[in-house]
């Protein structure tokens, strides 16, 4: 049975531990004030189980590079410990980012949480 | 001359919120489309995160300034300016460029991103120090044939 933790940093709305993955939801702006909160997080996360950590990012309206700086990181981490790190519901604005970073093909983007677990 | 706007904020990440909406507010005006006005938005923060970073060393006290204008019809062409003053410690300009995309690591995308977005990014050291980047992004061709035939 999946069991669920409020964080105590507002940026991640719930941490879901389900039987094949782990699975963040997080939500609102991420972006210099807010990026080191999650960093913080799934660092911790990452840590303390690793293997499959899918990111919900439908509630998140706007990232910015030290965002994108904090998933490249939490990739790293994550591949070094034999994990994969994947992503799900981006906003056409997050999504831009990605774009313009030339970032889409290093990550694993989904279009639901579904199909991030099938994957 | 156009419209023009002025914002100075302290060097607080909390206050880049109320920039991004100005841009994106000054890029619907002028008749950008809004994934222009996002990624507009966008190369402005990552600008004024490099000036909180960089020139400021973190300090979330010190003073920014932002200008932005609204290239309309009256002048040559359309399009959005932005002028971002810091008096922190001057960049050197020469050292100023984006990171190698295959260079895949957290971090120094900045410079790359408001390239990527402006059509034009000016760093000058003023003599009475700091910084002031300029950065400029004209209306696409494409985009006002496109209203034209609408």
């Amino acid at each position: 049975m999946p069991t669920a933790d409020r964080s105590s940093s507002d940026i991640v709305k719930q941490v879901r531990h389900l039987s094949e993955a782990v699975a963040v939801d997080i939500s609102g702006d991420v972006d210099l004030q807010r990026s080191p909160a999650l960093r913080k997080t799934l660092a911790k996360l990452i840590e303390e189980t690793p293997g499959r950590l899918i990111l919900n990012l439908k509630e998140v309206g706007y990232m910015d590079s030290s965002g994108v700086a904090t998933l490249v990181e939490a990739l790293q981490r994550i591949q070094r410990k034999q994990g994969r790190l994947l992503l799900h519901s981006l906003n056409p604005r997050v999504q831009s980012i990605f774009e313009i970073a030339r970032l889409e093909s290093i990550f694993e983007i989904y279009p639901s949480e579904d199909e991030a677990l099938r994957a | 001359m156009g419209r023009r706007e002025n914002l100075s904020i302290h060097s607080d990440p909390v206050e880049l919120r109320q920039v991004r909406s100005a841009i994106e507010a000054g890029g619907t005006r002028v008749g950008f489309n809004k994934k222009d006005c996002h990624a507009m938005a966008l190369a402005v923060d990552e600008a004024l995160a490099n000036v909180i970073k960089h020139a400021y060393g973190g300090a979330a006290d010190k003073k920014i300034e932002i200008e932005i204008e609204e290239l309309n019809e009256e002048v040559k062409e359309q399009g959005l300016k932005v002028s971002i003053r810091d008096f922190g410690k001057a960049v050197e300009i020469s050292k100023i460029k984006g990171r190698k995309l295959t260079d895949i690591r957290p971090g120094g995308l900045g410079v790359h991103i408001m390239r990527k977005v402006m059509d034009k990014v000016v760093f000058e050291c003023p003599p009475s120090g700091g910084t002031l980047l300029r950065m400029v992004k004209y209306r696409r061709n494409e985009q006002k044939r496109k209203e034209t035939t609408d």
